[in-house]
């Protein structure tokens, strides 16, 4: 059986192993206190607490991970804290659920710690499925025991002995890390019966998702364990009082969990010292998009989205000028280049309409259109409702309908009273998260961005020059009359004498582009207008 | 109990009661089109929407508990908007042919639109079409009809327990099929017809009732005459002629249930293969007799066998058709008129 001595005994044996094969790859720094992170300029105003082992650890042995403290505070708390006050200070660390809700993550344990139950459960949700959102994938591929020591010490506090992890089956690398980490774990005796000697038993099973992106909402997930459809539960109890089986069950996000270790490590007041009062410690995100280094970063709450985007992800790309970035994915908005200076916490967010999301963060420039912006996050949206609804199956459908009418320039006065209007239908009368935050980045771009839309309604234009319906491509005085375009045109829309200027067809004009490629990068005649 | 306050009116209502169920049971009507109290919530329709002061969520009455001091309000502007927002998106994805429905009058989407004033779908885009599903010899099911409440997808699941139906696809392309998308029939479903009661639309129909329109019947509660369960129901007769069958929500043996034969067996009244006078073979042939003929050589018969061979070479078998009271005067009968106790029942186990 393992007991403390023997954990002890491998990190002391295995970390010299670790640090001299880290040495040896010399892309980390290695502090006195013990602590390792990675060097370079992209990592200097990164806090990593949730990352921290990625990238540093090889994810598929469990020494590597109990070399940098892992399991130390699992096996500490077995031994050291009861079920109370393990709950009493996740509770007083106020970390909130980094899925995109922010729920206290201390009130949903101490919920179902309160319910005496023969069975309770603990579930990891890892179905994240934002478009262009990579933070769980990054976690569960490069540290994984994280995710599973965090899942033990909530099961102890709850006095849950079973726990899930719900994982998307499209991250194979992710789903095999576990499958390895879980029998690691089991083997060595963190996972199984008699934990430790202390008579507490802890078991995780994985289960695929089939993807489907509801299911990443608490109660669709559950259906889904219990193999029914996914589709939400309309809520009568929370979840952590009757959630799978209708025993009281424990959902909490990846990255929730991976923080849950470290707070126990490093204790309450280091966490509370990160980030601000109402949201402390860090959030990770995928900052994507137009931006010159995209990547994973994770920063303390509440910093400016300008030191995100400029200082960390080295600002626009090609220099161009910067337009919005939207976060939370589809559920979340576009902030506008004015408010780059908001800090980037779940009060803030939310004041400016849009929401921490599970961290997705697209830069846009200013060719990107934001009525077409709107338009594919609402088609992601529409193809992932459940149907269980009407305002989430019907709403966000006509919703969308509307946008296309508008970048395919047949737009009509009154469309953007009609999307907003419908737009609160859907926020207030929908069943889940899904359908109730659908609408955000219509609603945030209509708000912020209202002109873009009354441009492609009045004015029939796309200030942006992304709508392809709403654009032409023009033959300038400056045509040198090459025939390069005349050629170039697959529809043979162009006419003109050689080395006189030449004429595109508008009305045949089928707006591929290719007469603008054509066109000899000094002289640039064509142009889109 | 608990307190509460509904529309300005104070009513009590035994804790663990959903809030539209309380307030229907004090005469106040929310709409709602996925809510059967006999089924599990569901809360797909939306309709049930309520303002409750202190929260600035509206929230679903099927769904919520009723609590101490709770102020609930149920027609306030904002939940207008939203139950005709509701109604609006589901009329613009349904076929405009209520003139035709055979659903037309009893249609829970037709009294929602006339009562909110919903009079055109204002959404003109894409429309659900699908064919017409009716090759088994009792219903009748139009999908593109069908609004998704869910109703007959929980009845066949918890009610009758058969599974035959469920939602597949999803968003707006979601509809409630059978396995394999193959149309509804004695290989995969047992014709119980429950989820014809549960449709709130013309989705499900009775190919029995069909060309009938619901005012044109006269309403007859009686006992199912089948088998010795005791259902209720409601005979449907037009015009002095039973033509179908419909469940009556306050029998108290079984709701609204009803098995297939109940369901459908009224044909048989009417049907020209009907016994209605008994006959007598006379010469290898049956011949039409009057009753009093027919009964005369009956008992005449009975009694020569009884008064050659003695009682026990007579067997009675009574049946389950018959109510509780014939079953003991013919029990009767058979031991004190002929003195045998050779008597049994059609549905004794």
């Amino acid at each position: 059986m393992l007991t403390l001595d023997k954990l002890q005994q491998i990190k002391k044996e295995h970390r010299p192993v670790l640090e001299a094969r880290l040495r040896e790859a010399g892309n980390v720094d290695i502090h006195e206190d013990g602590s390792i992170v990675l060097n370079g300029d992209y990592y200097k105003k990164q806090v990593r607490i949730a990352l921290k082992n990625c990238g540093i650890i090889n994810p598929g042995s469990i020494e590597d991970y109990i070399s940098v403290d892992g399991y130390s505070a699992f096996a500490n708390l077995l031994f050291n804290k009861s079920r109370a006050d393990i709950i009493e200070d996740m509770t007083a660390s106020n970390l909130r659920g980094r899925g995109g809700a922010g729920f206290p993550t201390g009130r949903k344990w101490a919920e179902a710690f309160k319910y005496d139950d023969d069975q309770k459960y603990m579930i990891c949700n890892a179905d994240e499925g934002d478009p262009g959102a990579f933070m769980d994938r990054s976690i569960l591929e490069n540290d994984p025991h994280c995710v599973l020591e965090g899942m033990a010490i909530g099961g102890y506090a709850v006095g849950a002995t079973q726990g899930f992890i719900y994982v998307r089956a499209e991250y194979p690398i992710a789903v095999k890390r576990l499958k390895i980490a879980i029998e690691q774990a089991k083997e060595l005796g963190i996972l199984g019966k008699n934990i430790l000697g202390t008579g507490f038993d802890f078991d995780i099973e994985l289960r695929l998702g089939s993807g489907a992106f509801v299911c990443g909402e608490g109660t669709a997930l559950i259906e889904s364990i219990e193999g029914k459809r996914g589709m939400p539960r309309t809520k009568i109890h929370r979840t952590a009082h009757k959630g799978l089986w209708q025993k009281p069950t424990i959902i909490n996000n990846v990255e929730t969990y991976a923080n849950v270790p470290v707070i126990f490590q490093r204790g309450v007041d280091w966490f509370r010292s990160i980030g601000t009062e109402k949201s402390p410690g860090t959030k990770v995100f995928a900052l994507v998009g137009k931006v010159e280094k995209a990547g994973l970063v994770e920063v303390p709450m509440g910093m400016p989205l300008r030191e995100i985007v400029y200082d960390i992800g080295g600002g626009v790309q090609n220099g161009k000028a910067f337009k919005a970035v939207q976060t939370g994915g589809p559920s979340g908005g576009c902030i506008p280049a004015e408010l780059i200076d908001t800090p980037v916490d779940f009060e803030s967010l939310a004041k400016i309409g849009s929401i921490m999301g599970s961290g997705g963060m697209v830069v846009m420039d200013e060719n990107t259109c934001m009525v077409d912006i709107a338009r594919f996050f609402l088609d992601f949206t529409v193809e992932e409702s459940c149907g269980k609804c009407v305002p989430c199956r019907e709403g966000t459908k006509r919703m969308l309908e509307l946008l296309d009418k508008v970048v395919e320039g047949n737009g009509e006065e009154g469309d953007i009273e009609r999307m907003v209007s419908l737009a609160d239908t859907i926020t207030s009368a929908s069943l889940c998260g899904l359908g109730q935050t659908a609408s955000n980045p219509v609603t945030t771009t209509i708000h912020y961005f209202r002109n873009e839309y009354e441009a492609h309604i009045k004015d029939h234009k796309c200030p942006a020059g992304s709508c392809a319906a709403l654009l032409e491509y023009f033959i300038t005085d400056k045509c040198i009359g090459c025939g390069k375009c005349a050629k170039a045109c697959p529809v043979s829309c162009i006419s003109g004498k050689l080395k006189e200027r030449h004429v595109i067809d508008q009305e045949q004009c089928i707006k591929c582009g290719a007469c603008m490629e054509a066109c000899p990068p000094k002289v640039s005649a064509v142009i889109k207008r | 109990m608990v307190k509460l306050i509904i529309n300005g009116k104070e009513i009590e209502a035994k804790e663990g009661t959903f809030i539209l169920e309380a307030a229907r049971e004090n005469g106040i009507d929310i709409p709602t089109l996925c809510y059967d109290k006999e089924l599990t919530n569901f809360g797909g329709c939306r309709l049930c929407v309520v303002e409750v002061e202190g929260s600035n969520k509206l929230i679903t009455s099927c769904s919520s508990l009723v609590k101490e001091g709770m102020v609930v309000h149920t027609e306030t502007p904002k939940v207008v908007k939203i139950r005709k927002d509701i109604l609006d998106l589901l009329y613009s994805n349904h076929p405009k042919d209520c003139l035709t429905c055979e659903k037309s009058g009893e249609c829970g989407l037709q009294d929602l639109c006339y009562r909110y004033g919903i009079k055109d779908g204002s959404y003109k885009g894409e429309v659900k079409k699908y064919a017409i599903d009716s090759i088994n010899p009792v219903m009748e099911r139009d999908q593109s009809k069908c609004i998704l409440c869910g109703k007959c997808v929980r009845v066949c699941a918890e009610i009758q327990v058969t599974n035959t139906i469920d939602f597949t696809d999803r968003g707006f392309n979601s509809k409630v099929t059978t396995e394999f998308d193959n149309p509804i029939d004695r290989h995969n479903c047992r014709m119980c017809g429950q989820c014809i009661t549960a449709c709130p639309t013309g989705a499900l129909i009775n190919k029995q009732l069909k060309g009938i329109r619901p005012w044109e019947v006269k309403k007859v509660r009686t006992t199912c005459p089948f088998c010795g369960t005791g259902c209720n129901f409601d005979l449907n007769v037009k015009n002095g002629k039973v033509v179908g069958v419909t469940p009556n929500p306050d029998s108290p043996v079984n709701g609204k249930s009803l098995c297939v034969k109940g369901r459908y067996h009224s044909d048989f009244i009417n049907s020209e293969d009907r016994l209605i006078k008994p006959l007598i073979k006379k010469n290898g042939e049956f011949v039409e007799a009057s009753w009093e003929e027919a009964l005369t050589l009956v008992a005449d018969k009975l009694k020569h066998t009884r008064d050659t061979y003695g009682g026990d070479a007579i067997t009675g078998l009574s049946s389950a058709r018959c109510v509780n009271e014939d079953n003991f005067v013919f029990q009767k009968m058979m031991r004190v008129a002929f003195g045998t106790n050779n008597v049994d029942h059609c549905a004794r186990t």
